[in-house]
């Protein structure tokens, strides 16, 4: 049982008028077994809010804690988290030119586990994930992110999850470019995640379409740097027929 | 990376791939074309060269000196392994030249063509090699300048790698003459992993034969200064040069990489890739890729590309790629130069995936050379190459700490 505990954070960027703060106060805790959907408009804040527990050096948290099982999650360096159980699918994945899936994955996976994988099981684990999420076999002799389609970049961090079976994923905007049927897959490849590991979920949209195939448990509707309402599935669907209209004049008023 | 094209004629549009870097270089116009460059046998015709000309303007002009002058009577060592049918035999330098071996372009290459002796390599026509001409010449002493012209004669339709690997201590000023037959496909390979006292001076020049294949691979990691210019004309249309390098430059090391292919004929390839990284105060490289495509040199095709990975701060990087076009009845023409420093994201999204920041830069570095490193036709020196490399890494100042067992140099090779 884990749980990623974020309280009061606030988080600036530095731009040329000075730092810019995006992250007004964030309070959420996810826990292993959980998904919570973080919803909200383009531009709200959401990727700060990921890449600040991921770690990234363009965001500077100015105020408040965040914690996996208790451990200070923000004293760590960025490789640290994620050896400590953080996983961050990214909106945007990043192209690695010669270096290829395959050892890119093995890499990870023995940094994240403190030893070499088992090479039988690993390849066998390597080839069934890839399976799954209709990965080419190919791919793994591929150089990361290279070249690959929106859907292929989505498809391959989701494997990443499968693999390096972190306690908390932070998923941003997985669903975003997917058309439906790379939608459902990836879904399943986060579900059978969630089965296998109980993984803490921590699903970042601006739509409710994947919330047909990952049932959220708790959904967060996400405005101007922070959460403005929380609720149950029926949130979602709220949102859905409402839109963001409501909260964004309650924000601005 | 920026892309940096001449603009003055046609040229086809190259996507490089790659992140935005700094750009070193913007395209040099030289105040006269490189056809007018001086090419002659004759000593008298290149002065000793004091630093401000085109062609030595980066070079440490003032540490050559004594390698510069006629006359040196030092030897290197040479160690051969020769595949059946191929032969080494001594022939008088007039000789050299009937045979076609083209003029020098510097001073350097003048001196070391105004020997007596020229060392001839022979592959008979229609040899298809299996094994590569392999020519280890290693030096012991790094006082005394040495000469030599080497002559390299593929044989029409005969196939071939010749690597020649330089080591220890040496002042030597070369020339290699590689002539290839016609329909031929020959690799030369040419690897620097020389002392630090090592000063190394390079023409390597190709006639390439019609419808022949040529390969040259330059792999530069050692000596105190390593310039080496490989050269490409054509003897006949259809021919294909593949010019690459892979150098990596400490403290204190220069290393210059200079090409010019001649397009003076019609229906000829050239494709030249060259990348470095370096490290360490006062560590230089200099990259010069000169194409002419001449008018008559129709239906060309011909790309120059390099790539400087500067790995910590005080390193320097020149970049200078240079295309003349004097036809517009060309298939494709382009170049691109770009140096930088290490992608911030890449090493997030890689850090973020639990690697530790110094393995991560490895991983870097390791794909940087990767496309090149794969295009060495041999194994072992694929293998050579990735573990030097890795070597050149464990000094890093980042790099200390070699935690990592995720990766051999065996898997890095074979998989990148
Ligand atoms: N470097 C920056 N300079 C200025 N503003 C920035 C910078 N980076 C992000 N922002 C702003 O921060 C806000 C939140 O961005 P982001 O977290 O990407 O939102 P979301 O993921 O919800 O669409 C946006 O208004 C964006 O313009
Ligand atoms: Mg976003």
């Amino acid at each position: 049982m884990s749980t990623l505990e974020i309280k009061g954070l606030t988080v600036s960027v530095h731009t040329e008028d000075g730092p810019k703060e995006i992250l007004r106060g964030v309070d959420l805790t996810v826990s292993s077994g959980e998904t919570h959907a973080i919803m909200g408009p383009n531009g709200s804040g959401k990727s700060t809010l990921a890449y600040s527990i991921a770690g990234h050096p363009k965001y500077t948290v100015t105020g408040g804690t965040v914690t996996l099982d208790g451990e200070d999650v923000l004293a760590m360096k960025v490789d640290q988290r994620a050896r400590a159980g953080l996983f961050l699918a990214m909106q945007y994945p990043v192209e690695v030119p010669g270096v290829t899936v395959s050892n890119f994955l093995r890499t990870a996976k023995t940094a994240i586990d403190g030893q070499a994988p088992k090479l039988r099981t690993w390849v066998k684990d390597v080839k069934q994930a890839m399976a799954n999420l209709r990965i080419d076999p190919e791919f793994a002799d591929r150089n990361v992110n290279e070249g690959f389609s929106g859907g292929e970049k989505k498809r391959h961090e989701i494997l990443q999850l499968q693999l390096l079976k972190p306690k908390v994923a932070i998923l941003d905007e997985t669903d975003s470019g997917l058309d439906i049927d790379a939608l459902r897959i990836v879904a399943d490849g986060v579900n059978q995640a969630k089965d296998e590991t109980n993984v803490g979920v921590l699903l970042i949209t601006h739509y409710t379409r994947i919330l047909r195939y990952i049932k959220p448990d708790f959904v967060h509707v996400f405005v101007d740097g922070r959460i403005v309402e929380e609720g149950g599935k029926e949130l979602a669907d709220r949102l859905e027929d409402e839109g963001y209209d409501r909260f964004l004049t309650a924000a601005s008023a | 990376m920026s892309l940096v094209a001449d603009t003055s004629r046609p040229v086809d549009a190259v996507t490089a791939a790659g992140k935005a870097h700094t750009d070193s270089a913007a395209a040099f116009v030289p105040d006269k074309s490189r056809a007018e460059r001086t090419a002659s046998f004759d000593v008298a015709d290149f002065p000793v060269p004091r630093g401000r000309e085109e062609e030595w303007r980066f070079t440490p002009v003032k540490k050559l000196r004594g390698l510069l002058e006629p006359g040196a009577t030092g030897r290197l060592e040479w160690d051969t392994f020769l595949p059946e049918g191929v032969t080494v035999s001594t022939i008088p330098s007039s000789e050299a030249r009937e045979l076609g071996a083209l003029p020098p372009q510097d001073r350097a290459a003048v001196v070391a063509a105004d020997v007596e002796k020229v060392t001839l390599v022979d592959i008979p026509a229609e040899a298809e090699l299996t094994e590569p001409v392999r020519i280890r010449l290693i030096g012991d002493d790094a006082t005394q300048p040495i000469h030599e012209h080497i002559v390299v004669r593929a044989g029409h339709h005969c196939r071939a790698t010749v690597l020649f690997a330089h080591r220890g201590s040496a002042q030597y000023a070369q020339l290699v003459s590689v002539l290839t037959g016609d329909a031929s496909d020959i690799t030369v390979v040419a690897s620097q992993r020389w002392e630090d006292d090592a000063i190394h001076l390079a023409q390597h020049d190709a006639l390439v034969g019609r419808d022949a294949t040529y390969r040259h691979i330059s792999l530069t990691l050692g000596g105190k200064i390593v310039r080496l210019n490989a050269n490409v004309r054509y003897a006949g249309p259809g021919g294909d040069a593949t010019l690459l390098g892979v150098y990596f430059a400490d403290a204190g090391q220069h290393l210059e990489h200079r090409s010019f292919v001649d397009h003076n004929t019609p229906h000829c390839k050239s494709h030249v890739t060259y990348k470095g990284a370096l490290q360490g105060a006062s560590a230089h490289t200099v990259w010069i890729g000169d194409a002419l495509i001449r008018a008559e040199a129709e239906g060309t095709d011909t790309y120059e590309l390099n790539r400087n990975l500067i790995l910590t701060d005080g390193a320097r990087a020149d970049s200078v790629p240079n295309l003349e076009i004097e036809t517009g009845e060309i298939v494709g023409a382009g170049h691109a130069s770009a140096t930088g420093r290490f992608d911030d994201l890449q090493l997030f999204y890689l850090q973020s995936r639990g690697i530790p920041e110094d393995e991560a830069k490895r991983l870097v570095v390791r794909g940087f050379f990767a496309d090149v490193i794969k295009q060495i036709p041999m194994a072992d020196l694929r293998a050579e190459a990735t573990a030097a490399i890795e070597h050149e890494l464990a000094t890093t100042a980042y790099a200390a700490a070699a935690t990592s067992d995720s990766t051999t140099p065996e898997h890095t090779s074979k998989e990148n």
